[in-house]
């Protein structure tokens, strides 16, 4: 198994920090893991996005340029990275934020309205554990005894507190997923 | 099994210096290498081992605090990226010139010049053919993973100290940025300074009764003096190419065409090589791991048996020039490469192998 993603979106909306608690976990689930962001000026200009791979053996290129699945949580980066998700892949996005919708005819399409939910429950910062948990009801990569230790791994000991809040997050993220377009 | 974790090659470089019982770090910041004071300053070896770290005010005033330190018989590392380590490359030579052992990490970026911040394989003559003046070596280690990038910091400290010679680390930005599974080492202690004594007779550890002064200097007026200290300088390397090669092979055993890259260009060429072979074509890697001293009779014995090679680097063609000086001139070699701070995808590897080699 391996499993190639490219999460994209504003600098700011965690996009970073969720490709590392999917790799943290899936290291403490005994998977090999690479994490690979953008850096420097494209970073400073507001955009961010980092390649996740999750696998059971040995990864070779940290750099693709064709995706399983992406998940994008901005209009620039649907406009960048929807073209990059293989025929069959999966395209996750928030529809907060998107002038115009994903048009690919062979890919299966899910939407997450995760900024609303984080919105309504007063805390932002739990924005990208949603989305996160959209992604891990269609491809459990990891099990959730695992992203508890990858989420302890993470976040700085002085955040531990907040780990149930993330784990709720994921779990809210799991039950609000919505089938735009499946194909296969 | 040693300690488990998702680390920045940068942060494995600097983790592992301290585990590797070093003594100093001297840096200055640029990007994209900065996480590895980062890392060291807010990790505090100075508490844990007491590991010196100093961000020091210029590079030049780096390569020459570990220049210092290193006379001394002191295990040292510094670290920078392609415009810092040209600054360091008087103190580089002179180190040489004086057989002093250190470790140098070059997290290299898109140049000439102040160039970009993005990745680059684009100093690999520099790092290889010698970027001070002088007739002299480093030994080059090329790490593709963050695992490397943390064993051959070890590996660079022994090889060093083994041979009383500088070591660099040639990296790239994304190996530095990218984070990736690493099994740490468990922790070396530093060496007490009776150790240092005992092992490194040719310091300057001030006087003792029972021996001379000590002198590192890498200055011979006398030029059959300075002719001795260079063919000492070949002899040593000479002894380095013999023992101290190492490389990678995937796929080579049934392949009809061979990539040959090093760094982070071969596991983008690892990719391409599945790709291709599951277009059918027969492709293999080979994956020079010293860059000095070059797997020369490895890699020939290789391409002998290969149609083609593609030399897969993220600059205009620098490694290609030992891979065709390894073999005949029958050979067909041809160079993909991108630059400035461009990363090939592997397709467009796949690509270049079957308009250069296969169908040109």
């Amino acid at each position: 198994m391996t499993e190639e993603i490219i999460i994209a979106g504003f600098g700011g909306q965690g996009v970073l920090s969720m490709g590392k608690i999917l790799a943290y976990s899936g290291v403490m689930q005994n998977k090999e893991v690479s994490w690979m962001p953008s850096y420097g000026p494209e970073m400073r200009g507001g955009t961010a996005n980092v390649t996740v791979i999750v696998s059971d053996e040995r990864i070779s290129s940290p750099i693709l340029n064709a995706y399983d699945t992406a998940i994008l949580l901005n209009q620039q980066s649907m406009d960048k990275f929807e073209k990059t998700v293989k025929p069959g892949g999966l395209l996750i996005y928030d529809p907060n934020g998107i002038s115009r919708h994903p048009e690919r005819k062979d890919i299966n399409i899910y939407s997450i309205e995760a900024a609303d939910e984080a919105a309504k429950a007063g805390f932002s910062k739990i924005f990208n554990m949603i989305v996160l948990g959209g992604f891990l009801k269609l491809k459990p990569l990891v099990a959730p005894e695992f992203l508890h230790k990858g989420l302890e791994k993470s976040l700085p000991a002085r955040h531990h507190n907040l780990i149930p809040e993330n784990e709720k997050a994921v779990e809210l993220g799991k039950n609000i997923l919505k089938p735009v377009q499946i194909v296969n | 099994m040693g300690e488990l974790r998702l680390m920045k090659g940068n942060e494995a470089v600097a983790e592992a210096a301290i585990r590797a019982g070093c003594d100093g770090y001297f840096g200055y910041p640029i990007t994209p290498q900065s996480e590895v004071m980062e890392y060291l300053m807010a990790e505090k070896p100075y508490d844990r081992t007491g590991m010196v770290v100093l961000q020091a005010e210029s590079e030049v005033a780096s390569i020459n605090m570990i220049y210092g330190a290193a006379g001394t018989g002191k295990k040292v590392i510094t670290s920078s990226s392609s415009p810092g380590i040209s600054l360091m490359q008087e103190g580089i030579s002179y180190m040489a010139g004086a057989e002093l052992p250190a470790v140098i990490v070059n997290v290299v970026r898109g140049g000439p010049g102040l160039g970009t911040i993005q990745p680059s394989q684009a100093d690999y003559f520099q790092a290889v053919k010698g970027g001070g003046h002088g007739d002299y070596k480093l030994i080059v280690l090329a790490p593709a993973s963050v695992q490397e990038m943390c064993d051959h910091v070890k590996l660079g400290f022994d090889l060093a100290f083994k041979y009383r010679t500088p070591v660099m680390l040639l990296s790239d930005g994304a190996v530095g940025q990218m984070m990736e599974k690493v099994v740490l080492f468990d922790q070396i202690p530093r060496r007490t300074d009776e150790e240092v004594i005992a092992q490194c007779p040719w310091a300057a550890t001030g006087k003792l009764k029972n021996r001379d002064h000590i002198i590192i200097t890498s200055l011979d007026l006398d030029p059959a003096g300075q002719e001795r200290v260079n063919l000492k300088l070949q002899a040593k390397y000479k002894k380095i190419e013999e023992n101290e090669i190492m490389y990678e092979e995937i796929h080579c055993e049934d392949a009809e065409y061979l990539f040959v890259a090093f760094g982070l260009s071969a596991r983008i060429c690892q990719k391409a090589t599945d790709l291709a072979r599951a277009k059918g074509i027969k492709v293999g890697l080979f994956r020079p791991i010293t860059l000095f001293p070059f797997p020369v009779q490895q890699i020939a014995s290789t391409i002998k048996r290969v149609k083609g090679v593609l030399v897969v680097e993220m600059n205009a063609g620098q490694m290609i020039e030992d891979v065709k000086l390894s073999v005949g001139l029958n050979v067909k070699i041809e160079h993909f490469g991108r630059f400035g701070g461009i990363i090939p995808s592997p397709d467009e590897v796949v690509r270049a192998l079957e308009q250069k080699i296969i169908g040109g």
